[in-house]
């Protein structure tokens, strides 16, 4: 069971995302995560969706969203050179012995503390796969108090595109 | 020119070439109901909302027309999802238009509000709700144009009060395009050319037809194909009526009530060549005994149904009447001699055929046997060009078995989703697209009366159908299971409290005729077939009486029950 990184197009249309997560729930097939936003075209959404499975359950993944309606193309990314990026908030325990670290961390992963207040520090970071597993186990010891995630987003590298035609 | 919604949808039922919709009005759908009170478009006002659905339903199955439903919002709606997923599952055509409250009160859960698209979902093609009047008529455009094409299916359009109401300017719609669909209809030659060259090499080929035969009317190229080839077919239930009953290269049904020649080929082959089918579980039994000596070649419109159970081979995409063709057109230039290369294979089939073909009992003092009674139904039905619908349970099963059919599109019954109280609403749907046929529901007892309520409906339109019961005080199918495998504890399967069907029909206004004796059954059948009424015919049957053969859920053709 590989994980797969898919990114859908579909029509920006009233309830698309329910036909897309619905098709997931009700063939039981999973999400680990799952993004979608507007694309540089207002009438298209792209959805970037990760799952895992055995390549049968890819396959009817990826042929069953071709037959939604809505869809307009769908990619597996996994099986191309591309990039994969996640963003995460993390609210950290930021008691007077904890300072010091919680900003090496940040600045050691490149991260950045957007919100500051007495008991907490909040670090934006943005990455890979292992390097946001990497930073989350360096500040776990620290007390991680919340968390928000963002999903993962992917995109081809060079020429490649994912376009309507 | 400046029209309502309401009028606008009517412009576009006739510009889709509409002519019969099934419904039932209520609240927010009534200025649509004023619109239609003079359009000249038929309207059956049936009593359920699930009737109106599986009206449509039939409707589409009988004529290859798509069906279509209207109704209003809420309880209307949601009456119409069972007859939804029953079109889904068995892939027919039909556009359900319901209604919707108000534009600006939909999500505050308002009188009669229900979220049928969200509800409806998983069971449609696709679905709309229509935002704005100025899209209503490209709306129902797309709706049909979706239906109908690729693999087809249900679509429902949720109409709001207001979009009906507007007026605005009326703009026929051009021709559909949609960047997003793209069924494919055109199979690839070399894929197909692959394909006939692995047909070449078989010494034991079988081929396996589903619905998608029908749905695509591609019978008659069905027919060349095994006429040229030689080769043995069967089919699915859905497929029944593709190859005539007597066509000698027909095996019959296969699957868990298909015959022993049909799964013994099936087991044997060393080259399945499924045309419109899914290896559904009722066909394939436990899938890791099937198909394990053979290659595939699936032939389908719809990928996801390709390798999606069983792997595929050669899997071709595309619409079954163009590949048919196409497959038909390479025997031009070949040189096989067909006869000879599967003269021994059919010799094998045959001898299968002739030592368990489907057989019953033949009756005893005189009790009903209910196969007897639909082998009557069918002699008594010559030339009379019927259409045959089926509630589910052992009655579908025997219908299924001991009908001759000789066309595509004349057994209509719920295979997929195997919906009990689908016959008689589906009858009266053809009946109403072929007012001089006869049309025949064969039902059992419990069956029946999970839509009964529709034979009012065919006595207000003079839609004439004929329910045959076959009566044996108990949900049958339930019962035969329960005998088989739960040791005849018959929990909660009994149904002898009635009602009498005799005086139903008579307070429906049709006719009831009720035979108990076998000597009585072709004069009850005559009677029936030649009033010009509704007919409902209570056939008190053997109780007993259970399907054979049987493959049990889960076995393989070495597990089958024979009688
Ligand atoms: C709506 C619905 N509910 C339950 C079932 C399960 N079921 C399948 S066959 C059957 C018994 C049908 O009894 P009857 O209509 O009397 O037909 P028979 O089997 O006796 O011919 C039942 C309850 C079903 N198929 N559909």
């Amino acid at each position: 069971m590989r994980r797969h990184t898919i990114s859908i197009l579909v029509e920006n249309r009233f309830g698309v995302l329910s036909r897309v997560s619905g098709l997931f729930s009700g063939r039981g097939y999973n999400i680990e995560s799952l993004t979608v936003a507007e694309t540089n075209d207002p009438q298209i959404s792209r959805m970037t969706i990760v799952t895992r499975g055995e390549e049968r359950v890819i396959e009817q993944i990826d042929k069953q969203l071709n037959k939604l309606i809505d869809v307009i193309k769908v990619m597996d990314v996994t099986s191309e050179d591309h990039v994969e990026r996640e963003l995460v908030l993390v609210k950290i325990n930021a008691e007077e012995k904890n300072r010091e670290e919680i900003l090496r961390m940040a600045e050691i992963f490149r991260g950045k503390v957007v919100d500051v207040s007495p008991k907490s520090y909040t670090v934006e970071i943005t990455g890979s796969e292992s390097k946001i597993q990497g930073f989350l186990e360096m500040v776990r010891p620290l007390g991680i108090q919340e968390m928000s995630r963002g999903g993962k987003v992917a995109i081809s590298r060079g020429a490649k595109l994912l376009a309507p035609k | 020119m400046k029209l309502s919604g309401s009028r606008i949808l009517i412009e576009s039922l006739k510009a889709e070439g509409v002519d019969t919709i099934f419904g039932l009005p209520g609240g927010v759908v009534l200025p649509l109901y004023d619109a239609l009170y003079d359009a000249d478009i038929k309207h059956i006002l049936v009593r359920h909302e699930q009737g109106a659905a599986h009206m449509a339903d039939g409707y589409s199955r009988a004529t290859g027309r798509c069906g279509v439903a209207l109704v209003t919002s809420g309880p209307g709606a949601t009456n119409t999802v069972t007859g939804i997923a029953t079109a889904y599952m068995d892939s027919i055509p039909m556009v359900v238009f319901t209604g919707q409250v108000n534009s600006n009160l939909i999500g505050n859960d308002a009188f009669q509000e229900a979220d049928i698209i969200g509800m409806t979902r998983p069971c449609t093609k696709h679905s709309y709700l229509v935002r704005d009047t100025r899209e209503l008529a490209q709306t129902v455009k797309e709706a049909f144009y979706i239906a109908m094409s690729g693999k087809p299916g249900p679509v429902v359009v949720d109409l709001p009060r207001d979009v009906l109401v507007k007026e605005v300017e009326y703009v026929v719609p051009g021709k559909v395009l949609l960047r997003s669909y793209h069924p494919t209809v055109e199979g690839h030659m070399a894929q197909v050319k692959k394909a006939f060259e692995r047909i070449k090499e078989a010494k034991r080929p079988v081929l396996y037809v589903g619905g998608g035969m029908i749905l695509a009317n591609a019978s008659a190229e069905l027919l060349k194909f095994v006429d040229a080839s030689k080769i043995p077919v069967t089919t699915t239930l859905m497929a029944l009526g593709s190859v005539p009953t007597s066509n000698p290269f027909f095996l019959g049904m296969l699957g868990m009530h298909g015959t022993y020649a049909a799964n013994m080929a099936m087991h044997e082959t060393d080259l399945m060549i499924a045309f419109g089918a899914r290896f559904d579980d009722r066909v394939t039994g436990r899938l890791d005994a099937f198909a394990q000596n053979c290659d595939i070649i699936h032939v389908d419109v719809d990928p996801t149904s390709i390798s999606k159970n069983v792997t595929a081979h050669i899997p071709v995409v595309g619409d079954l009447l163009d590949v048919m063709k196409k497959l038909n057109g390479l025997f031009g230039g070949d040189k096989t001699d067909w006869d000879g290369k599967h003269r021994e294979w059919n010799k094998t089939v045959d001898e299968w055929k002739s030592l368990y073909p489907y057989r019953y009992e033949k009756s005893d003092a005189g009790v009903i046997k209910p196969q007897y009674v639909v082998e009557q139904i069918c002699k008594l039905a010559i030339g009379r060009e019927a259409i045959y619908t089926t509630e589910v349970g052992q009655a579908q099963m025997w219908a299924a078995q001991f009908l001759t059919l000789d066309a595509p599109r004349t057994f209509l019954t719920s295979g997929g989703l195997g919906t009990m109280g689908y016959g008689l609403p589906a009858a009266i749907g053809a009946q109403a697209a072929y007012p001089d046929r006869l049309v025949v529901d064969i039902a059992g007892d419990g069956s029946i009366q999970m839509n009964i309520q529709e034979l009012a409906t065919a006595v207000q339109y003079g839609l004439n159908v004929k329910v045959a019961i076959l009566n044996n005080g108990c949900l049958g199918m339930v019962r035969q299971w329960q005998e088989l495998f739960f040791k005849k504890r018959y929990s909660h399967s009994d149904l002898r409290s009635g009602p009498d069907f005799v005086k139903l029909a008579d307070a429906y206004g049709a006719v009831g005729l009720r035979a108990t004796k076998e000597s009585e059954v072709r004069d009850v059948l005559k009677e029936a077939f030649d009033v010009k009424r509704p007919v409902v015919m209570d056939f008190v049957v053997e109780r007993e009486e259970k399907v054979f053969p049987m493959v049990p859920g889960g076995g393989t053709v070495k597990d089958i029950i024979l009688l």
